[in-house]
């Protein structure tokens, strides 16, 4: 018995749906076997996975606290990679544009003005399209990889972050911990949902999403993206210009990477501090591809990886796992997902030994 | 010791782990696979090595073990780009971000303990020269790694097997229409692309830094891939790039030690700032670039 | 006699096509056989089956009278089969030693002293040192003869040869053939070219859609009588169109010069032409000439900077890109539709607003998906496109369908100025008929229009003036009406007077 892949004539939506379903079910499965192969009850951490995020309110509150920058920074990113366009270097851009927005409550601790939180945001967004403008300047100008230079400008930002945190920027009150001073009321993102963390940046999160449908969509602009991501010779003959797509790709994945910086920043860290860095970034890249690089699919996906990443810290905590072991579990998710993708262009037939492929 | 003597001394020991993880990534991009992975794949193969090392005290054994969970760690990768015609950009992150998950979960346990590395071995009569003879006093995978990539040169260039990975890397429906089986080949670059890499990190956690730390190597598959680039994928290009990294690490390190006065963040930067800027030197050169690129990189093969 | 190769009931299919169905085969030792078939009648997956690069899906392969299963084409050569095919199988950054050693064994040196051998007995002289890169397309196709040749094949398969060698050397190529026909090798001919196989076949066998039609003695029969085998009906007239009065100037290229900074294209140097509105000038030539860069630079998918080299509808062009070009009236047909004509993946309405957005398919930089079906559903009525509809992806579509659609695409822009490259590349007769009373149409109502074709019948078919491409440069102007194919052919290998 062998199996065959037969090419089919126009992607199948059922499989375009099915994938990330299934690529989950997977990877479930997968981190089961994990989990007993390292000793751990599985029963347990499949509670504490798949569960506990939605048991509680509190639970599923902090699920929609991380979903809103998993949301923005994949939205930002996903237009980029149907151009063609890698920036993986979100994390960075996120990093700088928190150092950007504590610019303010940084200089200005007393600081009581209602223009503040703006203010913020805008450096926020700022700050991350300066450091993906730097990857979009080098690959036009120079023809220097994207994937390269947005990576090393995140180990940079980690390093700046550092500087900061250990140098001019520490709280001179905060027994010498890296971070710095506690912002003022009015740097701080109102709360959406009272007795949560849950502040308004999930619905900045939702309108990015909202825009980025409408561009991919419904836009012509967006559509020259489309075309220079599957066919960069036909964007050519067309006369869509690829540098456009390159400045346009990364500096709007720059900007919604930054303004998640400054909401986190401006929302449940309260001040700059080091954790500011927490892999969202990366994240976001798994949470793009998962959503099948579509708007809406993004929604879903974001709020799946944000409930697996809660479920997978608490998971991690009842079984005495290292928290980096989430790690584990995204690959995984990618690795299946890019995996059952195939099947959107490709049925699999079982030949029997005795048997001709049946087209 | 002074500055000079400690660079030229430890120059070699720094650029090893890049250099074996780019070597192999060389022969994966020769055959026309971008492997993004390395980071992860560096990682896996440091973790198993430290711990076996220090189960079993013994680096050959920590060696093997290293390149054997590299070489496993991507075939899953192989699985999804080859057998499934992944997005090969994607599939080496998702391979990346896998590793280092592996490689802290397996290596928790192992955090802050010691072990003992290699000892140096000096070349006759070469590290009794004058000036330069610190250079030849280094452990033995250093020397290995030299004569690998003495051997994989000689590969690329003068040997079938080469040439047949050189012919897949430029256009696979020709290679195949002659008949040679592109994606086996393709799997046994990556293959041997992992199991570098795992030697790589063996490198790192066992003898360059005898410790296992999470996150211990610290951009280094990725400056690896660059130095792929830099090298415009020819092997001599390629160890030059390395040692100037190695160079260029030591430097940072000797700069510290001697109280420059500048804060460590902004030296730690200055290999990824480099790493940028000889980035866009190297890839201005548009023709020089065309040249060298290989042609069916990071698209997949479907018959 | 047993013959050297049969096949027996072979079948083949890919998807949804059948590409071969229940073929019969029989080559004689020491025969040259033609197979005959118009594009897409299945000639090239038969000679895969035959190399061992596919396998049939039903039916036999025999060598020698023995059953034979062929799963790769290293079988293939072990049994004495040799293959030239017709997108070569060259590495361009091998040398050509290099791409003779990776299936020939033996040394470097050994090998290059053989082929320098080779190339003095068949008269096929090639630099083993070269890098292929630097090849033009008739020396490549020398490499790849030779690389079979080495192998010392019983029989040698040749996917059309011909159409990448200007006449005259195609009797230089039939020298070669029969001589190696004279030692004993038997030879595979395939081609679409009626009389070149009655010049050099001793038998042919005849394809159409995928089924065998005829087995005949092609010297025996009439063009006429073969041209019926193959297309299921006669072949179709020329169609030679009265000259027509011309108007203004729509294209100049003033002493255009190219250096070309990809090592591996060609550089163009002072071409100059001028085409008016309402006539149809060719660019004859072996591809690899030039022609992609040419098509570029008009297009301005190549954007040489001077201004002033290019003009367009009287304006100097040399500065502007694609999309700058386009809405001065200008629209192209490039050689490649899958992936530069048209992106595969997206369907045909997406397709149509690639290049048609500024006919009312973008408002406010909204697109509107009512308007960009109209203009496709029209597309498709308007020039017999088969398909399920506008939302068929392009990547669906058989050669010649998506030849149609993308031509029918740019005509509806009524352009001032159309540039259409290798317009029936891999196209069938039908449809090549229908594309080249299109383009005539066109011109007949007043636009002008630049085709650069591999072909010279088709070229003399239709264009009013011709140059011809070689080495990057271009000949004089010649009136078709008053030039001969071999004139042309004498341009095409340099001989011509360039300086006229």
């Amino acid at each position: 018995m062998k199996l065959t892949m037969i090419r089919r004539d126009r992607a199948s939506r059922a499989a375009m749906f099915a994938a990330p379903f299934i690529a989950l079910a997977l990877t479930i499965l997968s981190s089961l076997v994990l989990f007993a192969v390292l000793g751990k009850a599985p029963g347990q951490a499949l509670y504490s996975l798949l569960l506990e995020p939605f048991l509680s309110w509190y639970a599923f509150s902090e699920v929609l606290l991380k979903t809103a920058p998993l949301l923005l920074i994949a939205q930002g990113l996903a237009i980029g990679f149907r151009a063609n366009v890698f920036n993986i270097g979100a994390e960075g851009q996120l990093v700088i544009g928190a150092i950007a927005a504590s610019a303010l409550p940084v200089w200005y601790p007393q600081g009581d003005v209602p223009l503040m939180l703006p203010a913020m945001m805008v450096m926020g967004a700022l700050g991350g399209m300066v450091w993906a403008g730097l990857a979009a300047g080098l690959r036009t100008r120079f023809n220097a990889n994207e994937i390269l230079v947005t990576l090393m400008l995140t180990l940079i930002a980690t390093q700046v972050l550092n500087y900061l945190l250990l140098g001019p920027w520490k709280d001179p009150m905060g027994f010498n911990f890296p971070q710095s001073v506690m912002f003022p009321d009015a740097a701080l993102l109102p709360i959406l949902l009272p007795g949560t963390r849950v502040n308004v940046s999930i619905l900045i999160a939702l309108l990015a999403s909202v825009l980025a449908y409408v561009l991919m969509r419904h836009r012509f602009s967006g559509f020259q993206l489309l075309v220079g991501g599957l066919a960069p010779r036909a964007a050519s003959y067309a006369g869509f210009s690829e540098r456009r797509a390159i400045w346009i790709s990364l500096l709007l994945g720059g900007l919604a990477a930054g303004l998640a910086g400054a909401a986190e920043v401006a929302g449940p860290l309260g001040q700059l501090q080091r954790s500011v860095t927490s892999g969202y970034g990366y994240s976001a890249i798994i949470v793009a591809y998962l959503g099948g690089l579509n708007p809406l699919g993004i929604v879903v996906s974001a709020f799946l990886m944000s409930a697996l990443a809660i479920g997978g810290d608490n998971a991690m905590v009842s079984a005495d796992l290292p928290v980096a072991a989430v790690f584990v579990f995204q690959g995984l998710l990618l690795v299946y997902y890019l995996a059952a993708l195939t099947l959107i262009r490709h049925r699999i037939q079982v030949i029997r030994p005795d048997e001709k492929a049946i087209p | 010791m002074n500055g000079f003597d400690f660079i030229l001394a430890g120059t070699l020991a720094a650029a090893t782990p890049m250099l074996l993880a780019a070597l192999g990534e060389l022969v994966v991009e020769r055959s026309g696979v971008l492997n993004l992975g390395l980071e992860g794949l560096m990682a896996v193969g440091a973790a198993l090595a430290f711990i076996t090392v220090y189960s079993y005290d013994s680096h050959a054994m920590g060696f093997a073990v290293a390149a054997f969970g590299g070489a496993a760690l991507s075939m899953v990768f192989a699985a999804v780009v080859l057998g499934f015609a992944a997005n090969q950009v994607a599939a080496g992150l998702a391979i990346g971000v896998l590793g280092l998950g592996l490689s802290s979960l397996i290596g928790k346990k192992f955090e802050s303990l010691t072990i003992t590395g290699l000892p140096k071995l000096s070349l006759p009569l070469l590290s009794d020269l004058p000036f330069v003879g610190p250079l030849f006093t280094q452990d033995i995978v250093v020397w290995l790694t030299a004569l690998l990539a003495v051997a994989i040169w000689g590969v690329l260039n003068h040997s079938k097997l080469g040439l047949i990975i050189r012919a897949v890397g430029e256009n696979p429906h020709a290679a195949r229409a002659i008949g040679f089986p592109v994606l086996r080949v393709r799997c046994a670059a990556i293959g041997f692309g992992g199991a570098m890499a795992g030697v790589a990190g063996a490198y790192a956690a066992t003898v360059y830094t005898p410790l296992w730390a999470d996150g211990m190597i610290a951009g280094r598959g990725w400056i690896a891939l660059a130095l792929v680039v830099f090298g415009t994928w020819q092997t001599g290009r390629v160890v030059f790039g390395a040692l100037l990294f190695g160079a260029l690490s030591l430097g940072e390190l000797a700069a510290q030690a001697a109280g420059i006065g500048l804060p460590s963040q902004v030296l730690a930067s200055i290999p990824y700032a480099v790493t940028i800027l000889m980035l866009a030197v190297i890839s201005s050169n548009r023709r020089r670039m065309r040249l060298n690129t290989i042609a069916s990189l990071g698209q997949p093969f479907e018959r | 006699m047993t013959p050297l190769l049969s096949l027996q009931g072979a079948s083949k299919r890919y998807g949804g096509v059948q590409a071969n169905a229940g073929i019969d085969l029989n080559v004689d030792s020491g025969s040259i056989h033609a197979i005959l078939g118009e594009n897409g009648a299945g000639k090239s997956t038969l000679m895969k089956l035959i190399y061992g690069v596919e396998t049939p899906d039903e039916g036999e392969i025999l060598w020698k009278g023995a059953p034979v299963r062929l799963t790769s084409p290293a079988d293939a050569r072990r049994l004495g089969i040799g293959m030239v095919f017709q997108h070569f199988s060259l590495f361009e950054t091998l040398s050509v030693v290099q791409n003779i050693a990776l299936i020939v064994p033996g040394t470097q040196a050994d090998l290059s002293r053989r082929i320098r051998a080779l190339g003095d007995e068949f008269g096929l002289a090639v630099d083993p040192a070269a890098m292929v890169h630097s090849l033009s397309v008739g020396e490549r196709q020398r490499v790849e003869i030779i690389r079979c040749l080495l192998l010392n094949p019983e029989l040698l398969i040749l996917d059309e040869p011909t159409s990448v060698l200007p006449p005259q050397s195609v009797a230089r190529l039939f020298d070669t053939l029969r001589a190696l026909q004279a030692k004993g090798m038997s030879i595979l001919f395939i081609s679409h070219k009626l009389e070149e196989i009655k010049e050099l076949c001793d038998t042919a066998t005849i394809l159409r859609a995928g089924r065998v039609t005829g087995r005949v003695d092609p010297a025996a029969h009439s063009a006429k009588e073969l041209a019926t085998l193959m297309i299921g009906r006669p072949m179709p007239p020329p169609l030679h169109p009265t000259p027509h009065g011309v108007g203004e100037a729509r294209l100049e290229l003033v002493g255009l010069d190219f250096a070309n900074d990809d090592p591996f294209g060609v550089s163009l140097a002072d071409l100059s032409l001028t085409l008016r509105a309402g006539e149809i000038v060719g660019i004859a030539g072996i591809s690899g000439n030039g022609q992609q860069e040419l098509a570029a630079l008009v297009s301005g998918e190549i954007v040489p900077g001077n201004a002033d080299c290019i003009r367009m509808m009287g304006r100097p062009v040399g500065d502007l890109g694609a999309a700058a070009r386009r809405q001065m009236g200008f629209a192209f047909v490039p050689e490649d539709r899958l992936g530069r004509g048209a992106v595969p993946e997206m369907s045909l309405s997406d397709n149509a607003l690639l290049t048609a957005h500024g006919r009312g398919l973008v408002t406010r930089g909204f697109i509107s998906r009512e308007a960009e079906r109209a203009y496709t559903t029209a597309c498709i009525a308007r020039f017999d496109v088969r398909t399920i509809g506008p939302d068929a992806e392009a990547g669906a579509l058989s050669g010649g369908n998506l030849q149609k659609f993308i031509m029918g695409r740019e005509i509806m822009l009524n352009p001032k100025l159309l540039l259409v490259a290798q317009p029936t590349w891999g196209v069938d007769i039908g449809a090549a008929v229908d594309i080249r009373q299109r383009l005539v149409q066109m011109r007949n109502e007043g636009a002008a229009i630049l085709v650069i074709s591999e072909e010279i019948e088709e070229l003399f078919e239709i264009c009013d003036r011709l140059h011809v491409l070689h080495q990057g440069r271009l000949s004089p102007s010649l009136t078709t009406q008053a030039t001969t194919v071999e004139q042309v052919g004498a341009y095409m290998i340099g001989a011509g007077d360039h300086s006229a």
